[in-house]
This record gives structure tokens, C-alpha cells and sequence, in this order.
């Protein structure tokens, strides 16, 4: 196997190459909650407003043109990216929230009645947690979680307990934010489709880091957001198979997702226009469209095995700090995200001292309460790679743990 | 510590790195809260760590004056806590709303240094105090 060549992957985001005070680099590890941009990402959003923006599937002019062209040349590599059969059943949304939202209420809509089930786990980030839940409670219907191993994958031996003939959905996430955990998609798609249920993916954390082959894995939807894909912010993408995005209702109305208004009633256009009301974020997406280009220039089974690389090698380095909790499964079972705490140094005061080092990582509870109730700590310190970390982030990271560890003085103190 | 005590010696430090320690320090040298205290109750929310804080009157003395309690289960925001405690001590609840403490987070410059979330747990604390000090003043007020 070839090295990975982070440093020129790295050299590709000026945000990372930047020199900071005290002559610090940034140690960016946090690309879990969002990832940088490559400078090809952000050269063509400004190729895209400064040669020929117009509004999308509106101005029949040369610019609208051009803008049409490309937002359908993006949809086309979001679909090959995702592995779907066709750019029809890739609809831009604004985001995962809104993308998993739209699912949500527009299958409750017609298909979820009252005593009817919808199966989620513990380990959902709140934007695949409170809309189900919320539907739940509108419908009358039971939410129910599938239960998790003590060391944070999905006991898929105890599906039986919670699954029945009237479990409608079954949503969850391709990979934990929190415990990195990896769930076994193809799986849980036969599970579901055996009992006649959707399944849907919270895929925000999942295809950043891994091929999502939607048609083999036979998801019903799946939902992302661009940001955490090295694209840009406020867009995001809802793939469906093209039977289930016809019986998914709209639930945001106007503009381009209109077939027919009459007075008293209107009738949709076809997907994926019927999940694209008003204006879009046309640079965004032309944005996404090249980020989409950028990770394949550079290959997503690379950019994979590179970043389980680094999470081993963080999870050595970091096991090796006395009273450090790691969450989650082992290494064969999870993807590039290493949560953590110590018994004796609160993620609070950590994330104060690695910021004083230049070294980002998010703390708290990562919009998993639920989880964090079950894990027993009310926050955690977590770290997230991507294609640009390399072995010296880890170096930074673990140097600047000692350092927070010497300036607390933490053998000296009690904490509970 | 009195406010001003703490103010001459923080200004000293050349820049946040050091300040930074030294509300780390002050934080230290928290008055032990009683274990007792640390109830659902008694937690401020909207701060990311656990904060807990009791407020009392002290009538002691001619006056009556607020006196407060606070701990945290992080060091930060122990030292912020001992930044309220100096500010407040001595002062009856009067004066406690009288005191320009936003005034004092600029001077101090917690408001550049601190995060968002850390800022409005900091608020949070104060909330708490001033809502304290201005039920005493209105139920006076109102005998
Ligand atoms: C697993 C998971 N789902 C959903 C989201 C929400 O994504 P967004 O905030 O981009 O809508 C996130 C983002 O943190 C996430 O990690």
C-alpha cells in the first residue's frame, strides 16, 4: 500500500495552511461537525458568482442556462457518489436537519397511523432523534429504540424485541458523531423491508468517510449534508429510491416543487423538484458538485483507510493517558471519530487548553443528549479526522492533553 | 480578594495565556461548597459544565449583605465564579444591582476570550444573582 500524502492533501485547504499567533498551526480536528473547504470548492462557488449566477430552473437566458447545466452536472455526481441509479433521486435540500425532517413528516404524512411503531437507537443525533419523535407523538405512534452492546453497536440479535408488524420505519444513522460506531446498513435494510418497513439513513457522518452504495445496500432514503463533505454550508441532499420518493409526501411548499395551483388545491411536480421548494442554494450545490469531484480526485477508499489509520493511532496514543475513558466500539467496528474523557479533567477545561494549543476539538454533549444519558457523563471531548489530519495532529493532540494535564494540575484534584 | 485586589493583579498579566492561569488559580481557592448544596435546584443552566449556586443574605452586620456560593465541576468556570464572588462580597442587594458587571467582563476581556456558550453560562450565574438581589429589594420595597 502507498503512503497517504496528507501534507498535499493538506496543502489544498488554506485554512489549514495558515500560521497563527504565537507561530501555532491549527490543528483541525473537528471536521465532524464540518469539514474544511478545498480551495477547488471555494474557487468554484466564486467561479459560479462571479461568471454566471442567475436563479436555477427560472431564467431561460444565458446565465440561467449555464446555472441549470451545472446544478444538473452536481446532481449527477452527487448520484454516481452515492451510488444511485439516477440523478432523479437526488434532490437538494437544505441540509441534513431539514433532509431528515422532510422524511420524517412527509412519510407520516400517508403512512404512519396511529399504535403504528418507528424503530431509531440511542446513539441518533437529535436532527434523526426529536423529528421522529415529534411524528410519534402527533401520530400516536410508539417510538421505540433498538437496543445497543454495552460497548455502543446495535444488538441486531435483539432486533426481535423491538421489532413487530407494526414497526413502519426503521432510522438511524450510518455512523455515530459520538462513538464512531459504523451500523451495518445492508442489514438493517433486510430487517426492515422483512417486517415492511422503510429504512432510512442519517448518512451526515457516514458518507463523508465511506461508500454509501445505496442500491446494493438497498437503503430507502438517505440524507447528508454537504459541509461535512469538504462543500459548502446550507446544503445538503436527500436520496430516495424513486418509488419511495413518490409516496413521500412534500412538506415545504412553493416555487420550482409546483406542478398546478388552482384556488382551492395543487398538485407537486416529480422528484426530486417536489423536495426543492423555492429558491435553492444554487452556489452551494454547484459548490457540493465539485467537492464531490474533489473527493474522488483524491479517493474515498484512500481518504477511508488513511483515517482509520489515524483513529487507531490516536486510540493508542490517547489509551496510553491514565483515567481516560474512550467511548464506543473497537476499532474494527467504528469510523473516524474518538470520543473521550477523563476521570480527573472536565471536557470544559480541556477544550480551553487545547484551544490555547491550537488544537480544535468539540466538547459537549454533540446534539446527543439521549446518548449522553445513557453513557453517564454529560459531555464528552471529541475528536474527528479527515482527509487532511495526518500523524502530526495526533503529536499536537497528545502534546497539548499533557499540557492541559500539567496546567490543571489534575493529580491533585478531585472531580466528580 | 477584593474586586479591586483581583483587578490589580490580573491586569499585571501580559496576556490571556496568563490570565487564563490565573482564573484557573483564583478557582482554586474556591471556598469549599457544601456537598449537601449540590441539588437539582441549586444547578444554573445554560452552562455546559455543572454549576451550582446558592444565594443567602447575611444579617449580621447594620446591613444586610448577599452573600453567595458557588462551585463547578470545571476549573474554568471556577475561576469565573471567583470573579462574581470578589465583585459581589460586601454588597447589599442594592448595591448588587447597582454594579456594572458587564462593565468588568470588558475590562477583563472574557467577553473576547470566552466562547459563546462559556459567556452565557457566565450570564447565567449572574442572572440568577441579580434576580436574588432584586426579590429582596422588591419585598422591602413593597413593606
Ligand atoms: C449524525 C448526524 N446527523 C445529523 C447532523 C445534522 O447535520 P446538519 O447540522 O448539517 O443539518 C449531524 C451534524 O452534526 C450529525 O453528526
Amino acid at each position: 500500500m502507498t503512503e497517504f500524502d496528507y501534507l498535499s492533501v493538506r496543502a489544498q485547504f488554506p485554512v489549514l495552511m495558515q500560521t497563527l499567533n504565537r507561530g501555532l498551526r491549527p490543528t483541525f480536528l473537528d471536521s465532524g461537525a464540518s469539514a474544511q473547504k478545498p480551495a477547488c470548492v471555494i474557487a468554484k462557488e466564486r467561479e459560479v458568482e462571479e461568471q454566471y449566477f442567475a436563479n436555477a430552473y427560472r431564467g431561460r437566458y444565458l446565465f440561467g442556462a449555464r446555472v441549470d447545466d451545472e446544478l444538473e452536472a452536481a446532481r449527477q455526481k452527487v448520484a454516481v457518489f452515492l451510488g444511485a441509479s439516477s440523478p432523479q433521486q437526488v434532490a437538494f435540500v437544505p441540509g441534513c436537519t431539514a433532509g431528515l425532517n422532510m422524511v420524517a413528516f412527509g412519510w407520516a404524512n400517508k403512512h404512519i397511523h396511529p399504535g403504528d411503531e418507528i424503530l431509531i437507537t440511542l446513539m441518533e443525533h437529535h436532527a434523526n432523534f426529536v423529528p421522529w419523535q415529534q411524528v410519534a407523538l402527533e401520530r400516536s405512534a410508539n417510538l421505540r429504540f433498538i437496543p445497543m452492546t454495552d460497548d455502543g453497536r446495535l444488538d441486531l440479535d435483539r432486533i426481535d424485541e423491538v421489532l413487530t408488524s407494526r414497526t413502519k420505519v426503521i432510522s438511524v444513522c450510518g455512523m455515530s458523531n459520538v462513538l464512531g460506531t459504523i451500523n451495518p446498513i445492508a442489514e438493517l435494510a433486510k430487517i426492515a423491508h422483512s417486517s415492511g418497513a422503510i429504512l432510512v439513513v442519517d448518512g451526515a457522518q457516514s458518507v463523508p468517510h465511506m461508500a454509501s452504495r445505496v442500491q446494493e445496500t438497498d437503503v430507502d432514503f438517505l440524507v447528508f449534508s454537504g459541509h461535512k463533505l469538504y462543500g459548502p454550508t446550507g446544503v445538503g441532499v436527500l436520496y430516495g429510491k424513486a418509488d419511495r420518493l413518490e409516496a413521500l409526501d412534500p412538506t415545504v411548499f412553493g416555487g420550482h416543487m409546483i406542478d398546478r395551483v388552482w384556488a382551492d388545491r395543487s398538485t407537486w411536480a416529480t422528484a426530486p423538484a417536489k423536495f426543492e421548494a423555492g429558491t435553492l442554494p444554487i452556489v452551494q450545490a454547484i459548490g457540493l458538485g465539485a467537492a464531490v469531484d474533489w473527493v474522488n480526485s483524491v479517493g474515498l477508499e484512500a481518504i477511508h483507510q488513511h483515517e482509520q489509520n489515524l483513529l487507531a493511532e490516536a486510540t493508542r496514543r490517547l489509551s496510553d493517558f491514565p483515567g481516560i475513558r474512550i467511548f464506543g466500539p473497537g476499532l474494527e467496528h467504528k469510523g473516524a471519530i474518538l470520543s473521550f474523557r477523563f476521570d480527573d479533567l472536565h471536557p470544559e477545561d480541556l477544550a480551553l487548553m487545547l484551544d490555547r494549543k491550537a488544537v480544535f476539538t468539540r466538547h459537549g454533549h454533540h446534539c446527543t443528549m439521549p446518548l449522553h444519558d445513557l453513557l453517564g457523563v454529560s459531555a464528552t471531548t471529541r475528536v474527528s479526522f479527515g482527509a487532511y489530519n495526518g500523524t502530526d495532529d495526533i503529536d499536537a493532540l497528545v502534546g497539548a492533553i499533557e499540557f492541559a494535564r500539567e496546567k490543571l494540575g489534575v493529580s491533585g484534584v478531585q472531580n466528580k | 480578594m477584593t474586586i479591586q485586589e483581583l483587578l490589580s493583579e490580573y491586569e499585571e498579566l501580559v496576556d490571556w495565556e496568563e490570565q487564563c492561569d490565573y482564573l484557573i488559580d483564583i478557582g482554586r481557592e474556591l471556598p469549599v461548597f457544601p456537598e449537601e448544596f449540590k441539588t437539582d435546584s441549586n444547578i444554573v443552566h445554560g452552562c455546559q459544565s455543572r454549576v451550582w449556586l446558592v444565594a443567602g443574605l447575611d444579617q449580621s452586620h447594620d446591613h444586610e449583605f448577599v452573600r453567595l456560593q458557588a462551585d463547578s465541576d470545571a476549573m474554568i468556570v471556577r475561576g469565573l465564579i471567583a470573579v462574581l464572588l470578589a465583585a459581589y462580597q460586601n454588597k447589599t442587594p442594592q448595591q448588587v444591582l447597582d454594579t456594572d458587571i458587564e462593565g468588568l467582563f470588558e475590562r477583563m476581556g472574557l467577553n473576547r476570550h470566552l466562547s459563546s456558550s462559556r459567556r452565557n453560562g457566565l450570564h447565567g450565574m449572574v442572572e440568577r444573582i441579580r434576580r436574588y438581589a432584586s426579590e429582596i429589594v422588591g419585598a422591602e420595597g413593597s413593606q
